[in-house]
């Protein structure tokens, strides 16, 4: 289901919270102490949270979605060259335009760019590991990088995450503020990781893996994985919305 | 079978991890990769209002700073219109407005803070009037899902009570985990806001 027309004002469905991880999931340790025990309190939409920040081309720029051009330092960095797009929608299937999406992620040996990791694969001098992109009008993105590597991580003794892009997504709306990962189609550690396993519902899992996109790959230069992203969608106006009153 | 409701299904939420300032706040993972990161200047240098600081710690269960956490923070100008186009004031917002902030927490002592303007009072439901506030949203290692939660000011105690939201919080006893507390620093108006994840005085969080 593919719809073009913009998406209308109106209020935003319900959060269906049986797709998405429960905060307290034991076989994610770091979750036992940092999840809360009372339930969330349900807020109907208000002004407050129906808007959100609204970002432009002035705030980024156009090579912040080329992870293998925008931190090379004395070439290209190391690892299998891949594209990843998709289409950021809404739960009605329309595409979220000018949507800001951000990623970030290992290099391919598996190691951050970042002062609290220390595993000992090595840094690669060329590669920052993240990116930054705009949708276009019809919530289309892509950016262009390397394959991660998986890495081992202290939660049981023999942890490993599967290869996995952290995927950070605005929409138009502050309720519809989402941070994700992006798994590879095949991994086999997809399947032994207790961070994909707070997810309760297969399904939702399986929409986190992206297939290999042969037709969006390019000869002799560089593998695609599709990924799309759903938000939350919102409520057409068929009846007239009284959220201002008056 | 009745026809299928084609509706797709929101993607499911994980962890922001421990290296999420990686994407977000390069910088802060030791690093300069963009020419500017977002979400610094809630304000801009122009805005009217109060210009106030606000900081706290996010505290886990065991009682610990929780030292990795990202807050986001989203709110109306001092007039209490949101620099967004489905706000209907918004050609009233404050010029160089943008309402929206990134801040994360020092790794050693886990203490956040950020510098913006005071919100005015925004519209609620049905008519009614929301008491100034911002919107919070945390991440961080270990939290499966981001967490929504709203900063009130305490020296906003008769908009305070009359609020929709803090009403609706039944148990009376944890509004106050909502309210932020003023003190002056310097000169300059701080308001202290801790946020308790879990145990005694846990923060009140919602689904939105
Ligand atoms: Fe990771």
């Amino acid at each position: 289901m593919l719809r073009n027309d913009k998406p209308r004002p109106g209020e935003f469905f319900q959060r269906d919270r049986s797709l998405h991880p429960p905060q307290y999931t034991p076989g994610y340790k770091t979750s036992v102490a940092r999840s809360p025990r009372y339930a969330l309190l349900s807020l109907e939409n208000t002004i407050s949270e129906m808007t959100g920040p609204v970002f432009g081309h002035n705030d980024i720029d156009p090579i912040d979605n080329d992870l293998i051009k925008n931190y090379a330092k004395t070439g290209d960095p190391i690892g299998e060259r891949i594209i990843v797009h998709g289409r950021v929608l809404d739960e009605s299937g329309r595409g979220v335009p000018n949507t800001l999406v951000e990623i970030w992620q290992a290099n391919a040996g598996g190691r951050y760019r970042h002062k609290k990791d220390t595993y000992l694969a090595p840094i690669d001098p060329n590669f920052g590991g993240c990116g930054r992109t705009l949708t276009d009008e019809n919530g289309f993105y892509f950016f262009r990088t390397v394959k991660p590597g998986a890495y081992p991580w202290r939660n049981y003794v023999n942890s490993w995450r599967p290869a996995h892009i952290h995927v950070s997504v605005f929409g138009t709306s502050f309720v519809q503020r989402l941070i994700t990962q992006m798994y590879f189609e095949g991994d086999p550690l997809i399947k032994v990781c207790p961070i994909v396993n707070t997810i309760p519902d297969p399904q939702a899992i399986d929409q986190l893996i992206a297939p290999l996109d042969m037709n969006a790959a390019i000869p002799l230069d560089c593998l695609a994985y599709k990924f799309d992203i759903v938000l939350r969608g919102r409520r057409s106006t068929l009846f007239e919305n009284r959220l201002e009153g008056n | 079978m009745p026809q299928p409701l084609d509706y797709l299904r929101e993607t499911a939420s994980q962890t922001a991890g421990p290296y999420v300032h990686i994407g977000l706040a390069p910088g802060a993972a030791g690093f300069q990769i963009f020419r500017r990161e977002l979400g610094w200047d809630i304000a801009g240098p122009n805005a009217p209002g109060e210009r106030i600081r606000v900081e706290g710690i996010v505290i886990d269960g065991t009682g610990s700073p929780v030292k990795d956490v990202l807050l986001e923070v989203w709110q109306a100008d001092a007039n209490g219109v949101h620099a967004h186009p489905e706000d209907q004031r918004r050609d009233q917002a404050a010029e160089g407005f943008r309402g929206w902030g990134r801040v994360i927490t020092d790794f050693d002592t886990g203490l956040w803070a950020f510098d913006t303007v005071k919100p005015g009072p925004v519209p609620g439901r049905n008519g009614s009037r929301q008491a100034p506030h911002i919107s919070l949203w945390i991440v961080a290692r270990g939290i499966n899902i981001g967490l929504h939660t709203r900063l009130y000011f305490d020296d906003e105690a008769e908009a305070n009570a009359a609020d929709p939201v803090l009403n609706m919080i039944e148990h009376v006893n944890r509004r106050p985990t909502l309210i932020a507390q003023r003190s002056m620093r310097d000169g300059s108006p701080v308001y202290r806001f801790d946020i308790r994840l879990q145990g005694d005085n846990e923060t009140v969080f919602f689904d939105l």
